[in-house]
C-alpha cells in the first residue's frame, strides 16, 4: 500500500497565511458591460479561514463579484491582491491553479461524466503524467490514477454520494448535481472557495446538508469560503462577516449581527419580501 | 443471470478503475479476440477477408479517430479524409524515400504527419466550435485533397496521378504489394488496430480523456478546473488526427494497393462521420459497430437477390444509411453503442424486468 494520500494532505499547495490574515483584497473594483454597471468602487477584503457571505438582490453584481475574482471577467478599474501580492490580469485557469475554485449558481457540471469522472476532473491539476504513460495506463499512471482516486472516494464519503458515483449526472436530481458539483470543487483542495447559491432550489433538508458540509469544510480543512446565499438565516448562522451589495454598490460590510440592524440593508434587502 | 457483477467484489481502485471491471466483458472481448485471430483466419475466404474485415477495421480505426474529436472532444470536423490522406501520403513518400527501413515503422510515423497538420487546421478551434468550425474543417479537406493533386512531389510524379504501393515484406514475408495474401493483409490490420484500440481506451479513460470530455460538456467550468482550452483541443485534434492518419496509411498499404486523390475526398470524411454518429458518440465500441454496419450493409445489399442493377443498389444503400442516421440523430443519440448498453442492463436484471 502506498501512503494514504488524503484531502489537504499536502500543506506545501496552501499559502503560509496565518488564520484571520487577508487572503484576497479588492480595491475599489468597477465592472461593466457596454452601458450597464455591474459593480461600482467596491471593496472588500477575504480573510484566511473565515465564511464571507456576499448578500444583495437579484442583479446587485454578486455573481460577477465571484466572475472578477476567478478571472472570467476583468474590471475595468480597481485592483485585487490575492495571498499578499497585487495580481495582474489572469485567465481562470491560472486562478485554478492559485487555489480558487467554485460552483455556479446555475449547475455547470460536465454532464455527459459519471458522479465520479467529474469529481476526478477536479483533480486534473495535481496529476502530472503526460500522453506517453497516459497511453499505457500502467505503472506511474496507474499509481496515480488510483491515489487521486483515493481522494477522490474520501470526498464522495464526506458529501454521502456513494451510492450515485457511477451515475451520469445529468440524471441526478437538482440538489445531487449541486453536492456534486461542491465535490468537484473541494477536488481541487483550493484555499479559496467560491460558492455561488449553493442552496438555491434546494428543500430543507439538502439546506441543512449543505450547511453541514459548508461549515465541517470550514472547520475541519481551514477553507476559506466566499458564499452568494439568498436566504438569509443560513447566512446568519454561517458567516463569519457579510458584505452587502446593492445595483453594483456596497451599502454595508460587517459580522452579522452589525449587518442586519444596518438601516441601509434593512430598507434595501431585508425589509422587502422574496 | 449470468451476466451481473454480483460477487464480484474490487478490493481496490486499479480493478475498479479497469476498463473492463465485469468479468463476463473481459470474457467477451478474449472471445472476440480469438475469433479475430484464429477463426476468421480458418475460415474466411480471401473475399471475406479482403472485401470486408480488412476495410472494416480500417474504417473502424478512421472511426475512433474522429470520435475522439467529435464524441470526446465535441469538435465537429469534416476533415477526417483529407487527414486520412495525408496519412497515406506520408507513408508512400516515407517508404519510397528509405526502403530499407520497415514499411510498419513508416505506417506508425505517417500518423505524425497527420497528427502534425491535424493540430495546424486545429487551431481555429479555439475561437469558433460547432457549424463554424465543421467548415473550417472543410477548408482544410479541399486544401489538402487540392494538395494531393497539384503537388507532384508527393505521388512520386507518377503519370498516373495515383500511389502505387510497391511490394515490402516483413520477417520475409510479403505484406504488401501483388504477392501479399489477403491473410497476410488481415492480419498485420488487426494487429494494428488492435493495439491503437487499446491505446485509444487508455487515453480517454485517464486524465485526458477527462480533460476532452470536460472540454465538450462545460468549456467554463473546465477551465475553472485548470483546463487550458488551446493545448487540449490542439492535443485533441493531434491524437485524433494521428489515429485517422494511420487508417489512411493502412486504408492504401493493405487494403487498396494504390490510391487517387479522390479516395480520400469528401465522401470519405462523410462515410467516417456516420459510422461515428451510428456507432454512438463518445463510445470506442460503437465505433466498430458503426464500421460494421456502414461497411457491411452496402455489401450485403449488393449479395441479396433484388434483382435490381448497381445504381439500384447504391441507392437502396443510400436510402437506408439516410434513415439509420435520422433515427438515430432522434431517437439514439448514443448509437448503436447505447443499444448495446441497455441490452446488458437487461441483461444484468434477468430474468426480472429490473
Ligand atoms: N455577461 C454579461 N453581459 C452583460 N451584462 C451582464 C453580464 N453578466 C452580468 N451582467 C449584468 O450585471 C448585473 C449584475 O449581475 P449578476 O452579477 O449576475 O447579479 P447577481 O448575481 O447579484 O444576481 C446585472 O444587471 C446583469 O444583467
Ligand atoms: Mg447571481
Amino acid at each position: 500500500m502506498t501512503a494514504p494520500l488524503t484531502l489537504y494532505g499536502d500543506p506545501s499547495a496552501r499559502s503560509s497565511l496565518a488564520r484571520g490574515e487577508t487572503l484576497l483584497k479588492v480595491s475599489d473594483v468597477s465592472l461593466s458591460f457596454g452601458g450597464v454597471k455591474a459593480i461600482t468602487k467596491v471593496s472588500f477584503d477575504i480573510r484566511k479561514g473565515e465564511i464571507r457571505a456576499i448578500i444583495g438582490p437579484n442583479g446587485a453584481g454578486k455573481t460577477s463579484m465571484l466572475n472578477v475574482i476567478n478571472g472570467f471577467y476583468h474590471p475595468q478599474q480597481g485592483e485585487i491582491s490575492y495571498r499578499g501580492a497585487a495580481r495582474a490580469r489572469m485567465k481562470p485557469y491560472q486562478a485554478a491553479s492559485q487555489g480558487i475554485a467554485r460552483t455556479f449558481q446555475n449547475v455547470a457540471l460536465f454532464k455527459g461524466m459519471s458522479a465520479l469522472d467529474n469529481i476526478m476532473v477536479g483533480r486534473t491539476l495535481k496529476m502530472k503524467r503526460g500522453l506517453f504513460w497516459q497511453m499505457l495506463r500502467k505503472g506511474p499512471a496507474m499509481d496515480e490514477e488510483v491515489a487521486h482516486r483515493r481522494v477522490v472516494e474520501d470526498i464522495i464519503d464526506f458529501l454521502q454520494i456513494e451510492a450515485i458515483r457511477k451515475t451520469p449526472v445529468g440524471k441526478l436530481p437538482y440538489g445531487l448535481q449541486k453536492r456534486v458539483e461542491l465535490g468537484r470543487a473541494l477536488a481541487m483542495e483550493p484555499e479559496l472557495l467560491l460558492l455561488d447559491e449553493p442552496m438555491a432550489g434546494m428543500n430543507l433538508e439538502e439546506k441543512e446538508d449543505m450547511c453541514r458540509y459548508i461549515l465541517d469544510l470550514n472547520s475541519q480543512f481551514g477553507v476559506t469560503i466566499a458564499l452568494i446565499e439568498h436566504d438569509i438565516g443560513v447566512v446568519m448562522d454561517l458567516s463569519d462577516r457579510v458584505v452587502v451589495l446593492e445595483y453594483g454598490h456596497k451599502i454595508a460590510d460587517g459580522v452579522p449581527d452589525e449587518v442586519k440592524a444596518d438601516p441601509r440593508v434593512i430598507d434595501a434587502y431585508l425589509g422587502v419580501a422574496h | 443471470m449470468f451476466y451481473r457483477e454480483a460477487g464480484q467484489f474490487k478490493d481496490n481502485y486499479a480493478a475498479d478503475r479497469a476498463v473492463f471491471p465485469i468479468l463476463q466483458d473481459r470474457i467477451g472481448l478474449g472471445v472476440i479476440l480469438l475469433a479475430a485471430f484464429l477463426v476468421v483466419p480458418l475460415l474466411g475466404n480471401a473475399f471475406f477477408l479482403n472485401s470486408i474485415m480488412t476495410p472494416f477495421l480500417i474504417m473502424a480505426l478512421g472511426a475512433i479517430g474522429l470520435n475522439i474529436l467529435v464524441g470526446y472532444t465535441g469538435l465537429l470536423s469534416l476533415g477526417t479524409g483529407a487527414f486520412m490522406g495525408v496519412g497515406a501520403y506520408a507513408a508512400y513518400k516515407l517508404t519510397t524515400s528509405f526502403p530499407q527501413v520497415n514499411v510498419l515503422i513508416w505506417v506508425m510515423c505517417s500518423g505524425f504527419f497527420a497528427a502534425a497538420v491535424g493540430a495546424v487546421f486545429g487551431l481555429p478551434s479555439l475561437r469558433i466550435k460547432g457549424f463554424y468550425l465543421a467548415v473550417a474543417t472543410l477548408a482544410a479537406q479541399f486544401f489538402l485533397q487540392w494538395s494531393f493533386v497539384r503537388v507532384g512531389w508527393l505521388y512520386n510524379h507518377d503519370p498516373s496521378g495515383a500511389i502505387q504501393i510497391p511490394a515490402r515484406t516483413l520477417f520475409g514475408l510479403p505484406i504488401t504489394g501483388p504477392h501479399a495474401t489477403p491473410l497476410t493483409q488481415y492480419l498485420v490490420v488487426l494487429s494494428i488496430v488492435v493495439f491503437m484500440t487499446l491505446i485509444a481506451s487508455n487515453i480517454v479513460h485517464g486524465r485526458i480523456g477527462r480533460s476532452w470530455m470536460a472540454v465538450r460538456d462545460m468549456d467554463i467550468a473546465a477551465q475553472l478546473m485548470g483546463i487550458r482550452l488551446l493545448p487540449t483541443k490542439l492535443l485533441a485534434f493531434a491524437v485524433s488526427s494521428f489515429f485517422c492518419g494511420v487508417a489512411g496509411a493502412l486504408m492504401v498499404f493493405f487494403w487498396l494497393g494504390a490510391a487517387e486523390p479522390v479516395v480520400f475526398d469528401i465522401n470519405l470524411s462523410f462515410k467516417i462521420l456516420f459510422m461515428v454518429i451510428i456507432g454512438g458518440l463518445g463510445s470506442l465500441i460503437g465505433c466498430f459497430l458503426g464500421a460494421a454496419l456502414i461497411h457491411v450493409l452496402p455489401i450485403v445489399i449488393r449479395m441479396l437477390p433484388l434483382g435490381g442493377d448497381a445504381a439500384m443498389v447504391e441507392h437502396l444503400t443510400f436510402l437506408l444509411v439516410g434513415a439509420l442516421i435520422i433515427f438515430f440523430l432522434i431517437v439514439e443519440p448514443h448509437g448503436l453503442a447505447q443499444l448495446w448498453r441497455l441490452l446488458k442492463q437487461k441483461l444484468r436484471v434477468w430474468p426480472f424486468p429490473y
